[in-house]
């Protein structure tokens, strides 16, 4: 059982529903602000996909009172940055202690209301089609997500990527769209502010209250999402592209991360593949060499998300051959419990992950955020426990649960002769 | 509870206290390998790290010490590659075996009520590793496909473009690795480097996180045993840089939807009297989200996701770079928007407003640079491998506080030549 330190931290909610977390770390000269936002890509409408990314972009444009933000951040030694999931978008800055007020008037004031500068809002749609280009379009095997996602989701809004189904999406967009998006989702009661570092408890209360506490309340989100139905058949899609070797995408539904199962499917992945001693590692890349890479990653969406098994085929290999290799190693999982002791090695490297990751304020004030969004911030706390509880019939259970064909969505990536 | 506040007004600007690096100390081993170590941290972990003369610098033909560097993984007399894996993993430990330009690391980061454990596994990979036929040819094999993936990104090409621009072909810094180096490596060469440089006298151990005594004498009872060959001054003559001066160049890639332009010339190491005073105008050029670069090219524009510059230090020399990917169409544009910007260093003098901003960005920089035990042990080993003391810092942080606009023009002029700056455009024009 874990045997070290829990980390404490203290919760309150100001009367706007903004929920504030606070954890003291007296070991660093900083002091991070980590605001996630409960709004993804899911919540966008399937013929305006890509803006919940847009829109972190757009919250860097300047704000009601403060027309730039990065400026005074920086003025006062701080830094930041932002990320958008299918699920949140999250902003997280740190600053030195003695400006940790700056943070509060900086973040406070975008959460009041943005500025809604034309200008920022042209340039940022570019800086965005850049985006697309660099990373999904202008890169060897780019564009695998927005081929896979639509192939496993039919109506869940997983079945689009972050950066949008396409790039007219973003072109399109139009002001009253990102207005309506700010006055529906960026509001204090859809927020988790979360302070980890060099502060008193009483500095954080007081300057939430100061410059969250006006901020009105914003109406109540009930997301209502279509369920993605149970796969029945079979899918798969064959492209060719101009990339130097076949690659192989095969895609499976899993739970959520809310869900129990969660904690034994992701130690699943890692049995696959987590390092050189891994079984796909070593059967199919070191032994059989059918592969020069072959990886299995679990989602952690809050949505039931894709169990993925891909893998770059070497030269000389089938295509056919390189499928029914992997199929073999999951048949396996399927048909034998694996050993005590492989399972116990993926859970001690579960548990020293967690514990290295919480070396680092932003880290944890990340896990503190997402955990309080999955309904209990203290669940930090308890995620090493949760791994080390996984037993083997769980995990062969699991197997038996994804690894069916009828689950299955397959991407064969050719390369073009 | 609700206060009147005027948002328009800042929240009073504090001075960053004075950064207080914690220096490393230092022990030696019995066979006079020294120990550098930090302790600090708030988690039961430690970071070992050994470094070996075994970089790009000084290995004998490319690839040849990331070949090495890799294949410390892949088995000794006694243990498969599995075997070794697995027991690295059973703990929960990460083994990075890795290079740099000038030296190799075997690191391992482990829970201390591990350690004890894990270690045994790094003293053998080091002094046993057998470098099997079998394993190097998966090894070699995968390599070269990651390579020749890698080779179809604008970015990789233009960085190999760019260095060997710089230092030439022939230089170990410089040299354009091609397909032809992988068939060429041989798995010979990579076992008689391994054997030289991963017992050289220029070994160093750098441990961070919570050391103990406990730790230091598993270390010593691991790594004291080790026996140093005298390998100093082995190998070839220095190099000498044979690189282009200034000039533009031009990869074509059709059906490219982005150009990767990358522009830049030769400068110093950190050991250079201007290194401090040249990241601060660095800073300002395109070191950081509100630099002149980011301000202009992607905040104004829009040509971009991102644009960056960066003072580059190897222990044997270092070049100033600035790199982007742009559209196609605007390629040409981005380019007269660089030589605006670096015109513009040259001619104006920077604000104190300016100036004053990226004086407390710097600063904060430097805060988070020297937060946490592993990030103490990456400072160490900044000054370490440039000969460099902590003063090093001392002066960075003086440097900051002090630098003036003049100075800095002056410096843009004297180091930023037109004539001299290298252009390379991988892609459209």
């Amino acid at each position: 059982m874990k045997s070290y330190p829990m980390l404490d931290f203290k919760k309150f909610t100001l009367d706007n529903g903004l929920r504030v977390i606070y954890h003291e770390d007296r070991s660093t000269p900083l002091v991070c602000m980590n605001i996630l936002y409960d709004v993804g890509a899911r919540d966008e409408d399937a013929d305006r996909t890509g803006f919940a990314h847009l829109f972190e972009h757009l919250m860097f444009g300047g704000s009601v009172h403060i027309p730039s933000y990065d400026e005074p951040l920086q003025r006062v030694g701080g830094e930041n940055n932002a990320f958008t999931s299918n699920d949140i978008t999250n902003y997280y800055l740190t600053v030195p202690t003695a400006n940790l007020e700056t943070a509060f008037w900086l973040e406070s004031d975008r959460m009041l209301s943005l500025a809604f500068s034309e200008k920022s809002f042209e340039v940022q749609r570019n800086v965005v089609i850049e985006e697309f280009k660099q990373r999904y379009l202008n890169q060897p095997y780019g564009d695998i997500w927005l081929l896979i996602r639509p192939m496993v989701y039919k109506t869940h809004p997983y079945l689009w990527d972050t950066i949008g189904k396409e790039i007219s999406h973003i072109a399109e967009a139009k002001m009253e769209d990102v207005k309506a998006f700010f006055k529906k989702f960026y509001c204090p009661n859809n927020a988790i502010m979360v302070l980890a570092g060099n502060a008193s408890l009483e500095q954080v209360q007081h300057l939430s209250e100061k410059w969250f506490g006006p901020i009105p309340k914003g109406p109540d989100n009930k997301r209502n999402l279509p369920v993605e139905p149970e796969q029945k058949e079979f899918r798969s899609l064959t492209v060719e592209r101009d990339v130097p070797f076949n690659s192989i995408y095969k895609t499976y539904h899993m739970c959520s991360r809310k869900d129990k199962e969660f904690y034994t499917v992701d130690l699943l992945s890692d049995i696959l593949s987590d390092g050189n001693s891994s079984r796909l590692y070593n059967e199919l890349v070191m032994n059989k060499k059918m592969f020069s890479e072959l990886n299995a990653y679990a989602d952690d969406s809050m949505d039931k998300g894709m169990f993925v098994v891909s893998g770059k085929v070497q030269n000389g290999i089938s295509l056919e051959a390189a499928e029914q290799a992997i199929e073999t190693e999951l048949e396996k999982l399927k048909n034998e419990k694996v050993e005590e002791k492989e399972l116990k090695k993926v859970q001690n490297k579960v548990e020293a992950t967690l514990e290295f990751s919480e070396m680092n304020i932003m880290n944890k004030a990340l896990n503190f955020a997402v955990a309080e969004l999955l309904g209990d911030a203290n669940s930090v706390n308890k995620e090493s426990e949760k791994y080390l509880a996984v037993t083997t019939e769980q995990v062969k259970e699991q197997a038996n649960k994804i690894f069916r064909k009828e689950n299955c969505s397959t991407l064969y990536y050719l390369a073009k002769k | 509870m609700s206060m009147i506040i005027d948002r328009k007004i800042s929240p009073q600007i504090n001075d960053i206290t004075k950064a207080e690096i914690i220096r490393a100390s230092e022990t030696k081993l019995k066979n006079g390998i020294p120990v550098y170590y930090i302790n600090a941290g708030t988690q039961d972990l430690v970071k070992i790290e050994l470094l070996f003369p075994a970089g790009m610098w000084q290995q004998s033909s490319p690839l040849v010490g990331s070949a090495a560097s890799a294949m410390l993984q892949q088995g000794t007399s006694k243990k498969s590659s599995k075997e070794i894996a697995e027991m690295v993993d059973y703990y929960g430990a990460f083994l990075d075996t890795s290079i740099t330009q000038d030296f190799a690391t075997v690191g391992i980061y482990s829970l201390n009520k591990h350690l004890a454990s894990v270690l045994p596994v790094v003293e053998e990979l080091i002094s046993d590793s057998v470098f099997s036929q079998n394993e190097w040819d998966v090894y070699l094999g995968n390599k070269k496909q990651s390579f020749i993936v890698n080779n179809q990104k604008m970015s990789f090409v233009s960085q190999k473009k760019f260095s060997e621009l710089l230092f030439g072909n022939n230089h170990p810094y410089g040299h354009n690795v091609s397909e032809k180096d992988y068939e060429q490596l041989k798995k010979e060469e990579a076992y008689g480097f391994y054997k030289r440089a991963y017992t050289s006298t220029d070994t160093v151990i750098v441990a961070s996180g919570n050391v103990t005594d406990v730790t230091l004498k598993l270390i010593e009872k691991h790594f004291g045993g080790l026996t140093p060959t005298l390998s100093k001054g082995e190998g070839a003559p220095l190099p000498s840089v044979s690189g282009v001066k200034g000039g533009v160049h031009y990869i074509e890639k059709k059906d490219a939807l982005q150009s990767a332009i990358r522009m830049g010339k030769m400068l110093f190491t950190k050991s250079h009297p201007d290194y401090h005073a040249m990241l601060v105008l660095n800073t300002i050029f395109g070191g950081y989200f509100g630099s002149r670069l980011m301000a202009n090219i992607r905040e104004d524009k829009g040509y971009t996701y991102g644009i960056g510059s960066g003072m580059v230090s190897f222990s044997h020399g270092g070049y100033f770079t600035i790199s982007t990917e742009v559209g196609t169409e605007v390629t040409k544009d981005a380019v007269k928007e660089i030589y605006f910007e670096l015109n513009k260093l040259q001619t104006e003098k920077v604000s104190d407003s300016e100036l004053s901003l990226v004086r407390n960005y710097m600063l904060g920089t430097f805060l988070r640079s020297i937060d946490g035990p592993f990030a103490l042990a990456d400072r160490f080993k900044g000054i370490h491998f440039s000969g460099l003391d902590y003063d090093y810092y001392e002066r960075y942080v003086e440097t900051i506080h002090t630098i003036s606009p003049e100075r800095l023009m002056e410096l843009a002029n004297k180091y930023w030549k037109k004539e001299e700056v290298i252009e390379l455009v991988v892609g459209k024009k």
